[in-house]
């Protein structure tokens, strides 16, 4: 991870800019990976997919068959 | 532009922070979640042997024999679900700024086990197999609809900079719970009562402890 140099604390202001452009992108699509996992894991019907992943839908409480 | 070195910092995190977060769950999980849950099935077996039971499971699919295979289906549908959920909370977190430290990621967690766990169990409560519950796609959707206002409502407590705002944010925390979630018609379970509550503290817990390690490790990998 690459250190950043140590902001003051009234710079805090500045930690509540909006990610910069040419981040929009990645973060955007690394959130819509993690949809596509959540559905998979959670909200699937396929049969094999709902079965192995049975006991965990039941533990995070997804709605389940 | 495609930052890909902010890309591959986010998910890289990410694989770490479910991969942990789901072995942490799975352990966990063998105290009092899957017993109960093993518990509950041998009663729904019992109870659909009677010809005109309702429930029953989708039992002419493949599903992973009992032991060391289920666990680790179950095990990999945990972290799955961890890498998942530290992905989002990873682009939600950096839509505002990259975490200070791991301390910020507690707060990020304990949004998250209120957003994905608490708000929607409040109306539909965690519940073990063999339970009489409403139509399926009426409860995802319930579901779903909980996750995105009790979400969206947090951030609103939280960011919003207007006193409005912020009360539009707790509108949309009760809302999904004044319209209520769908409820079976006739409500019944296979197992008893004490089992499906015992049910209901395991996964309070477990997943508490599963949020939390998600938020802090997730903070952790990908801080500034």
């Amino acid at each position: 991870m690459p250190s950043s140099p140590v902001l003051l604390e009234t710079a805090q202001a500045q930690t509540q800019s909006k990610a910069s452009k040419s981040d929009f992108l990645p973060i955007m699509v690394s959130g819509l990976l993690g949809l596509i996992l959540l559905y998979a894991a959670g909200f699937s019907d396929i049969a094999p997919l709902h079965n192995a992943a049975h006991d965990g839908r039941h533990s995070a409480s997804f709605p389940c068959h | 532009m495609f930052n890909l070195t902010t890309f591959r910092e986010l998910v890289t995190a990410a694989l770490w922070t479910g991969l942990l977060a789901g072995l942490l769950l799975t352990a966990i999980q063998q105290i009092q979640v899957i017993p109960a849950l093993l518990k509950a099935e041998v009663y729904e077996q019992n109870a659909t042997v009677v010809p005109d039971a309702g429930t029953s499971h989708e039992h002419s699919a493949w599903q992973p024999e009992n032991g060391w295979e289920r666990t680790f289906f179950t095990t990999v549908a945990n972290i799955s679900l961890g890498v998942g959920f530290a992905l989002l909370m990873g682009a939600i977190m950096h839509l505002r700024t990259r975490p200070d430290n791991w301390r910020i990621g507690l707060l990020w967690g304990l949004a998250g086990y209120l957003t994905f766990f608490v708000a929607p169990s409040l109306g539909l409560p965690p519940e073990v197999p063999g339970t009489e519950a409403a139509n399926l796609e009426d409860r995802q959707t319930w579901w779903l609809i909980t996750v995105l206002d009790t979400g969206f409502g947090l951030w609103l407590l939280a960011f919003a900079k207007t006193r409005t705002n912020q009360f539009f944010g707790a509108v949309l925390l009760a809302a999904p719970h004044l319209i209520g979630a769908p409820q079976p018609e006739v409500p019944s379970s296979a197992a008893p009562a004490e089992l499906a509550h015992s049910f209901i503290t395991a996964t309070v817990f477990a997943n508490a402890v599963f949020w939390l390690a998600l938020g802090g490790l997730m903070a952790r990998f990908y801080k500034k």
